[in-house]
């Protein structure tokens, strides 16, 4: 007995049951934890098993981005137009020269893969307002997002990768994803069917996922943006770049770079009722409300070695007050795989070669 | 006994109860949200800041008050092992309260991501961007939230140990409700 202790002792019985209740709770509380870590779901989409997905589809290249591996940084700035500060509260709208940190990249994980023409192809911009909320967005050259959900991406990704056996992805598992995903099959028939330019610099680029914007009344409308090039739109003609080397298009970008700056209307197309937020295989009609933001001005490239691009991680919902994620699926599907990826690329910094647009490539320029 | 009635003061079991729920909810949406890539993922991201910096307003809150207000002492009959194991259990739990968020917040500084809380109320970075350091900050918050954890899981079982088995007042102690009439 405790001194002061007013209680009868525990016959053994009680003592035991007692102990096994403490047990039980203790046990039940650290199961919990694992549950919900994910680890008892081996069906559930956590962001290492994406990270897993992408090494199977594209081997290891440790240091580099899992997806859209192969890239460049730029620098620029971007003048408001005004027009779109009736929309959106964020700072950025009204002002003049705000810096960009950006990237052009090609989509895939594979750092030095040859250039194609026909590989979809981003532009990342982090703008950098002074004394005011940062943006940071990533956009591709098409003019749908192949897949609508984690799910989607995930399988594809899972149906797209190598064979062990025979190094090429299984017909089967592709069928399978298809028939599963008839969303895709009609986003593939738009990529397709979209036009190729001959370059980075002549591309326009979306950002397929919706947003909000908010405007400083309270009003709020749904948006997608897109990059649509000042640079007179060229078509891909593959006989001109026969020969011209694994990375002609960023050999290209750096050459226009290397004369004049390059330029992009940032553009808002405005949703209307009935127009899918949370679906990014669907196109909006064409008819819709438009407003142009401002001017993109890309001045300088550098490798990822010497630019401000490399540890950035160009996360779509990174945005300023008065931009807000929809409820598009796929914004927190890129958010927490881009985090994953950064996080995992930041820590093998140390063993990362030098990519494949070097900065030798870029003439040695400094940033 | 003298000790035996001996509690802990109302705005330290307060500030005990209610961190305990935060802290609770904050290990769960963290191990949550780093697992997860569905929609859910954003919520918990956008949970998970503000909470953390309140959970550190509040540590200085209770370290502060636990300075002016030293706790009841434990039971002397409570074996020597068992009293250093106390006193190490609630110095990690309390370095854990300011060092997780203060990691978070430096890891989101060195990476550098805006450190969001709602609205445009923004932190400052408190590192410099660096992304070899903020993987390294970020491996360590993962450490540090399975210590906490485990940690905090050590004193619940030692909690219902007194409560139920050892029935010595140290559970009453923290307990909230009224003083239970002095025999």
């Amino acid at each position: 007995m405790q001194p002061g202790d007013t209680q009868r002792p525990l016959s053994l019985l009680a003592l035991l049951a007692r102990l096994a209740a403490i047990g039980a709770i203790l046990c039940a509380a650290a199961a919990l934890f694992v549950y919900i870590g994910g680890w008892l779901s081996p069906d559930r989409r956590t962001q290492d098993r994406f990270m897993t997905a992408f090494e199977a589809h594209d081997g290891k290249h440790p240091g580099f981005r899992r997806n859209h591996a192969k890239g460049l940084c730029v620098t620029g700035w971007f003048d408001a137009a005004g027009e779109a500060a009736s929309l959106s509260k964020a700072a950025i709208f009204h002002l003049q020269r705000v810096p960009i940190v950006g990237r052009f990249a090609l989509a895939g994980g594979m750092p030095f893969a040859a250039d194609e023409a026909g590989t979809v192809r981003s532009m990342a911009l982090r703008f950098l307002p002074i004394g005011a909320q940062e943006w940071r967005t990533g956009m591709n050259d098409i003019p749908v997002f192949a897949v609508n959900s984690n799910e989607g991406f995930y399988e594809q990704l899972q149906a797209s990768a190598p064979d062990p056996a025979t190094g090429k992805p299984d017909p089967k598992s592709m069928k399978d994803f298809v028939d599963r995903h008839p969303e895709t099959v009609r986003a593939m028939q738009l990529i397709k069917a979209r036009s190729i330019s001959s370059g980075f610099a002549d591309d326009t680029y979306n950002s397929l996922d919706a947003f909000y914007l908010t405007n400083s009344s309270g009003v709020t409308v749904p948006a997608r943006w897109s990059a649509v090039a000042v640079q007179p739109f060229v078509a891909d003609d593959a006989g001109a770049h026969v020969g011209a080397g694994k990375n002609y298009l960023f050999d290209d970008l750096l050459k226009q770079l290397g004369s004049h700056a390059l330029k992009w209307r940032l553009v808002f197309t405005i949703g209307e009722a009935g127009d899918s937020t949370r679906d990014a295989t669907l196109a909006w009609p064409k008819d819709r409300r438009q407003v142009f933001a401002g001017t993109v001005t890309i001045a300088r490239a550098m490798s990822e070695e010497n630019g401000a691009c490399n540890d950035i991680n160009y996360d779509p919902t990174v945005l300023p007050d008065g931009i807000a994620p929809s409820d598009d699926p796929l914004l927190a599907a890129r958010s927490s795989v881009y985090a994953r990826s950064f996080t995992l690329r930041s820590a093998e910094k140390s063993k990362k070669p030098a990519s494949a647009v070097s900065p030798l490539a870029i003439g040695g320029s400094a940033p | 006994m003298s000790m035996q009635g001996a509690r802990f003061t109302p705005l330290a079991r307060l500030l005990h109860w209610l961190m305990a729920a935060m802290i609770l909810i904050m290990l769960f949406v963290g191990i949550g949200m780093v697992s997860s890539t569905t929609e859910r993922y954003r919520y918990l991201v956008a949970l998970h800041r503000p909470l953390g910096i309140l959970i550190l307003i509040l540590a200085v809150v209770r370290l502060t008050n636990r300075v002016l207000n030293p706790p009841p002492p434990l039971p002397a009959s409570l074996p020597k092992v068992q009293q250093m194991a106390a006193t190490v259990s609630h110095l990690l739990l309390y370095a854990l309260m300011f060092i997780m968020p203060l990691l978070g917040w430096a890891m989101l500084s060195a990476a550098p991501y805006p450190i969001d809380l709602f609205g445009t109320l923004e932190l400052p970075a408190i590192l410099s961007p660096d992304a070899a350091l903020y993987a390294k900050l970020r491996a360590l918050h993962t450490d540090f939230a399975l210590l906490f954890y485990a940690v905090i899981l050590v004193h619940l079982g030692a909690a219902l140990t007194h409560s139920w088995i050892r029935r010595d007042g140290v559970f009453r102690s923290m307990a909230g409700g009224r003083r239970s009439p002095t025999p």
